[in-house]
């Protein structure tokens, strides 16, 4: 009944999955210095691994700490306003046909419009500063919460729904003891999509306008011919966006062990 | 002592009629007319979608009759009343609850927080049926039958005169349910209810309760009442007497007769 922790097999299995991807990453790292060099192609077209991990030391480490600040502040405030605005969204959604049915092609267009198409006239009509960068990445984040978190609030067992019936309990309670938490499971799968938009985002807002950011320090590299440092700036989004989207499964994790999928073995 | 004088609920020609998502109108219950005395345990059997669970609804005040009333104690139930505890086929408790707060759940939901004085009942309520020590453990490390129990001590929280199950142990094993059938009984005796039980279990039916309704195919309506007259406590035992098995092989061929007639 009860399944054992990873022993024997099942810890082999976890080994090869961090040993396997290693190896191809290895591989695929020599395969390109050696091509690079065989075939000499110059660094501004396709620089060598070694090249670019010179391109880090192209920039001090002061230059690149307030890039990546400037990329984390707006992806983290159109995140944070993102879920901030769906959840409540969400409820409407879940609770009234009638708002559904008002709302849901409003988000619906919203959500269909590319959002970099859309992102210069943003930047026009909110102006400089933050402001624009972090409604562009809401606009980016927000549909997949809203969405989920209705889905979710949806497939509450309807006998836990009769259950708060049969006990007249405050509608608000129906929402924040059951269905919210029966939602958490989708919520996380939102959140985790979310994160990575959320830096999406921010990029393409700082691609339009922006005097700092990663996304901005790409632009300009390339336009130098500077390609090596912008394959570097490209290295530290991967690894933003990987470590963003840990923190969000961290967190599941942590506290919310029991929304995640039950080990079966 | 069970007070099996008053009458605890009166359905008086009752009619339900719904509407389907297709707009078609579907007639669950038809002329339903019904007494269940004070701490009686009465079965419901009959074939699917007889409106078995429509009765349960309507007693918990979930749905209105269309037709005719329900009594709770006189009284006709216009919305879900006080005093009724409602266990479901599924033990649907809360994955993020322990089981001490998934038996406390129905006060928190209904008033805000539990006092002091409801720990202690649900503390004993757990002990009765059977769960003591895991109090603490998560929903998931409970096989069914445990979890079923711990949805049974949720119903018994508020100390409802009426206990509604529907179909409680059918998602159960085979013994596991024989189990819980006499666990139930045993908890009955300690604390009496007035028991609505849906089963689709002859068996079941028999063991468990003192009068059976048996309701014929949609619309749903009481073609006979049964009296048990099985004495108690029942046990292992009393599944080797021989009238528990004529009743039991009349009730089959009642409900097996109906079928091949529809």
């Amino acid at each position: 009944m009860t399944a054992a922790k990873p022993s024997g097999p099942a810890r082999w299995l976890t080994d090869s999955r961090v040993f396997l991807p290693v190896v191809a990453f290895v591989a695929i790292i020599a395969v390109w210095e050696a091509g690079v060099r065989m075939f000499e192609i110059p660094s501004f077209l396709l620089p060598a691994p070694s090249r670019i991990v010179g391109g880090f030391g192209d920039v001090t480490v002061l230059r690149w700490i307030e890039h990546v600040w400037a990329t984390l502040r707006v992806a983290l405030l159109g995140y944070f306003f993102s879920i901030v605005v769906s959840v409540p969204i969400a409820v409407a959604l879940a609770r009234s046909e009638l708002m559904s049915r008002m709302l849901y092609p409003i988000l619906v267009v919203i959500q269909s419009t590319p959002v970099v198409a859309v992102a210069p006239i943003i930047i026009v009509v909110l102006g400089a500063g933050d402001t624009p960068r972090v409604v562009i990445t809401f606009l980016i984040t927000f549909f997949p919460i809203v969405v989920s978190t209705t889905t979710g609030m949806m497939a509450t067992p309807p006998e836990l729904v009769e259950l708060s019936r049969s006990l007249r309990a405050p509608v608000a309670r129906e929402i924040t003891q059951i269905r919210l938490p029966y939602a958490v499971p989708y919520i996380f799968s939102a959140l985790k999509i979310s994160i990575t938009l959320a830096v999406i985002g921010a990029v393409v807002a700082e691609f339009v306008a922006a005097e700092k950011g990663i996304g901005y320090f790409i632009q300009f590299s390339t336009s130098f011919f500077k390609v090596p440092q912008a394959f570097a700036g490209l290295f530290v989004l991967a690894a933003l966006s990987i470590s963003l989207f840990q923190i969000v499964a961290l967190v599941q994790r942590l506290f919310f062990a029991w929304s995640l999928p039950r080990d079966t073995g | 002592m069970p007070d099996t004088e008053t009458v605890a609920l009166r359905f008086r020609d009752v009619g339900h009629t719904f509407r389907t998502r297709g707009g078609a109108d579907v007639q669950a219950l038809s002329r339903v007319d019904l007494e269940i005395r004070r701490h009686e345990f009465v079965a419901v059997v009959g074939p699917s979608g007889c409106g078995k669970s429509t009765l349960l609804r309507l007693v918990a005040g979930l749905i209105r009759p269309t037709e005719g009333s329900v009594e709770l104690f006189g009284r006709a139930i216009t919305e879900p009343p006080d005093g009724v505890g409602i266990v479901f086929q599924k033990p649907t408790l809360l994955p993020w609850l322990s089981v001490l707060d998934n038996v406390l759940f129905p006060i928190r939901h209904k008033y805000g927080r539990p006092g002091d004085d409801h720990k202690a009942a649900a503390h004993d309520l757990i002990a009765m049926v059977g769960l003591e020590g895991f109090e603490d453990r998560m929903p998931e490390e409970l096989s069914g039958g445990m979890q079923q129990r711990a949805a049974i001590a949720r119903a018994l929280l508020l100390d409802p005169d009426i206990l509604l199950m529907d179909e409680p142990f059918s998602a159960l094993d085979a013994l596991t349910r024989e189990e819980m059938g006499f666990e139930l009984q045993g908890i009955w005796n300690r604390r009496p209810k007035t028991v609505l039980f849906i089963t689709h279990s002859v068996n079941e039916a028999v063991l468990l309760s003192d009068r059976i309704f048996v309701m014929s195919a949609r619309p749903g309506t009481i073609v006979e009442t049964l009296d048990v007259g099985l004495p108690r406590p029942r046990s292992v035992d009393t599944t080797v007497l021989p009238e528990m098995h004529e009743m039991a092989a009349y009730l089959r061929s009642r409900l097996l007769k109906r079928d091949d007639a529809a």
